[in-house]
């Protein structure tokens, strides 16, 4: 017990340490520099942002669709349990072979990396989150609630979409901050779908910058101002991820008190 | 629009009262018309979350026809024994598996020989000793450690850990375990810092949370009457552990640890930073080596020989069924225990 809180609290605290060096505002207004001089995360920060965003738009309608017909309809026949068990194990693939997959159906088709490129990677792994979380919410909904809407003469459709579903609107929205955490973080797949970009581009058909490769290339090198610029981006990573998550549990935990 | 009364007799938009065969019959088949849209739009809703949940299996099966194709070059040129070949040479364009599996199933297994019994510690406090206003405060801890990203992880161990590691660790594990006869040989070599053992040792503290929150929520499901009568009859805590909890979920526990093993396996950034990058399989931990993740990390963005591109995906793939076998197993053995819960052991 002590050695697992005893390493986390070590990592948060050299974070802080090395990142808050680093941290100041030319990190949000300039851009990637190269070794030896100074300069920023703005476009990474930004590439990043877009991405996720974008892969969120995707992520979110596929998953909240698959985890209704999973709780709704998926008691019966082959296709619930299935999906069920291929969605879990999607869950916890790794990322890297994802990010193989989107290469290979689709930077090696267009023949170059692109933004959206990243931001399909991004969405194949929010969409098992975001499934799994809008099926176990939906199954806490009691069916006294789903009966009560149907004894009252709504068709089958507008029961789960305008009771069930809006009964459990904040556990779908944890998910979705979750989902949105998970990838925030992610480097691996976008290491050969978006590569990385050493300005600013708002072209999503072309490589675009984003933070975790940017802290990556930046940390394995051996120059001490791109060291100083890994750990800012590393620390603002950590810090919105964990910003995020623990919004998302405490509108859970909200929810489950109303 | 027509209106009830409480006569039964229904007013439509004329003045003259109708009949309540007539009102009946436009009734009914306002109604049908009404059912029957309802009827198509419950339909269309059921058909498209159905083909969303099955664009999910379609996700997986694209996935491994994708690496099957992307890796049929590769298994061409080399046939079965790229598995067993431990070359690696991008410039003669000859590749062999054996190295990079090598290093994932070592480090992977490192990381879960320090990682069992300190996630069991976990789980067995949170559980068991815990106070309860100190409950949900680990609890969220854990679960944090968890989604903290895996490339910090990286840094972590590159910058701050490796130099502890090889001034002070390392030599203590030369001179210690490096002189026993048989495993010494684990503990031999240049005290780097970067090695097989740095890496399965950061790959184990990001492992730590998720076996432990699997072991901590298996734990949970124990009813507590067992738990109680245990006490009652005097056994201590960990007679209690040892003797009902672990056998009632051992399934569980297995399934958890398995789960963990699935994502050492595929874990790439926390590996690249540390492992060294080396591609050869050496006796002792404490030399460098590559994992599947790590190697594809490194050198596919760069790599220009179709060859060299169609070996890196069997790596792929080699990883991907490797994982795919493992998180199947484990997903299995967690079913078996739910359905058992209640069931004798």
């Amino acid at each position: 017990m002590a050695i697992g809180m005893l390493s986390l609290a070590w990592i948060l605290y050299t974070l802080l340490e090395r990142g808050l060096g680093g941290l100041n505002l030319a990190v949000f207004t300039q851009m990637t520099p190269p070794p030896g001089s100074a300069g920023g995360l703005v476009n990474a920060i930004f590439g990043s942002l877009m991405m996720v965003g974008f892969a969120t738009l995707i992520a979110t309608p596929v998953g909240i669709l698959a985890g209704i017909y999973l709780a709704e309809f998926g008691n019966r026949g082959w296709v619930g349990p299935a999906t069920r068990f291929i969605n879990d194990i999607l869950l916890s693939a790794p990322s890297i072979v994802v990010g193989l997959f989107i290469y290979t159906i689709y930077v090696a088709k267009v023949q170059h990396f692109s933004g959206w490129a990243g931001t399909l990677a991004l969405s194949l792994l929010a969409v098992p989150v975001v499934v799994r979380t809008t099926e176990n919410m939906l199954r806490l909904v009691p069916n006294s609630l789903r009966e009560a809407a149907s004894a009252l003469g709504a068709p089958q459709w507008k029961v789960i979409l305008t009771v069930a579903l809006r009964a459990v609107r904040g556990g779908v929205l944890t998910g979705l901050l979750l989902a949105v955490a998970r990838i925030s973080g992610e480097t691996a797949p976008l290491l050969f779908t978006a590569l990385n970009n050493q300005f600013w581009s708002a072209d999503m058909n072309a490589p675009m910058a984003n933070l975790p490769v940017v802290i990556f290339q930046f940390a394995m090198s051996p120059f001490e101002n791109w060291q100083s610029l890994a750990w800012a981006g590393a620390l603002l990573i950590t810090f919105s991820v964990l910003v995020l998550n623990i919004v998302a549990r405490s509108i859970f935990s909200q929810n489950a008190k109303n | 629009m027509t209106t009830y009364s409480n006569a039964g007799a229904i007013q439509t938009n004329g003045n003259r009262m109708a009949t309540t065969a007539e009102v009946d019959s436009i009734e009914a088949a306002r109604l049908a018309r009404v059912l029957k849209r309802q009827h198509w739009y419950d339909k269309a809703f059921r058909n498209t979350t159905l083909s969303f949940a099955l664009l999910v299996l379609a996700m997986l099966a694209a996935i491994i026809a994708s690496l099957i194709f992307g890796a049929y070059p590769a298994f061409q040129e080399f046939g079965f024994g790229f598995l067993t070949s431990s070359e690696w040479n991008p410039v003669t364009d000859r590749y062999g598996a054996l190295n990079t599996i090598y290093g994932t199933v070592v480090t992977s297994l490192i990381a879960l020989v320090i990682a069992i019994p300190v996630s069991f510690g976990i789980a067995i406090f949170l559980t068991e000793l815990c106070p309860p206003w100190l409950k949900r405060p680990l609890g969220t801890a854990v679960e944090l450690l968890a989604a903290i990203p895996s490339i910090i992880y990286g840094m972590w161990g590159l910058f701050v850990f490796a130099p502890i590691f090889s001034e002070y660790i390392q030599p203590f594990l030369a001179q210690t375990l490096g002189k026993l006869p048989i495993i010494g040989n684990l503990f031999q070599g240049p005290a780097m810092g970067i090695g097989m053992l740095a890496a399965g040792i950061i790959l184990s503290i990001m492992v730590i949370p998720f076996i432990a929150s699997v072991m901590r929520d298996v734990f949970e499901v124990v009813p507590g009457v067992l738990k109680e009568s245990a006490y009652g009859l005097g056994a201590t805590t960990w007679e209690v552990v040892r003797n009902v909890v672990l056998p009632y979920t051992k399934i569980g526990v297995v399934g958890g640890i398995m789960l963990g093993l699935g994502r050492a396996l595929g874990e790439t950034m926390a590996v690249t930073f540390v492992i060294g990058n080396a591609h050869k399989i050496s006796a002792s931990l404490f030399m460098p080596g590559n994992s599947i993740a790590s190697t594809l990390a490194n050198e596919f963005a760069e790599a220009g020989k179709d060859l060299h591109v169609a070996s890196l995906i069997s790596l792929g793939l080699v990883l991907f069924l490797i994982t795919f076998i493992v998180l199947a197993i484990a997903k299995l053995l967690l079913i078996r225990l739910t359905r058992n819960e209640g069931a004798r052991t």
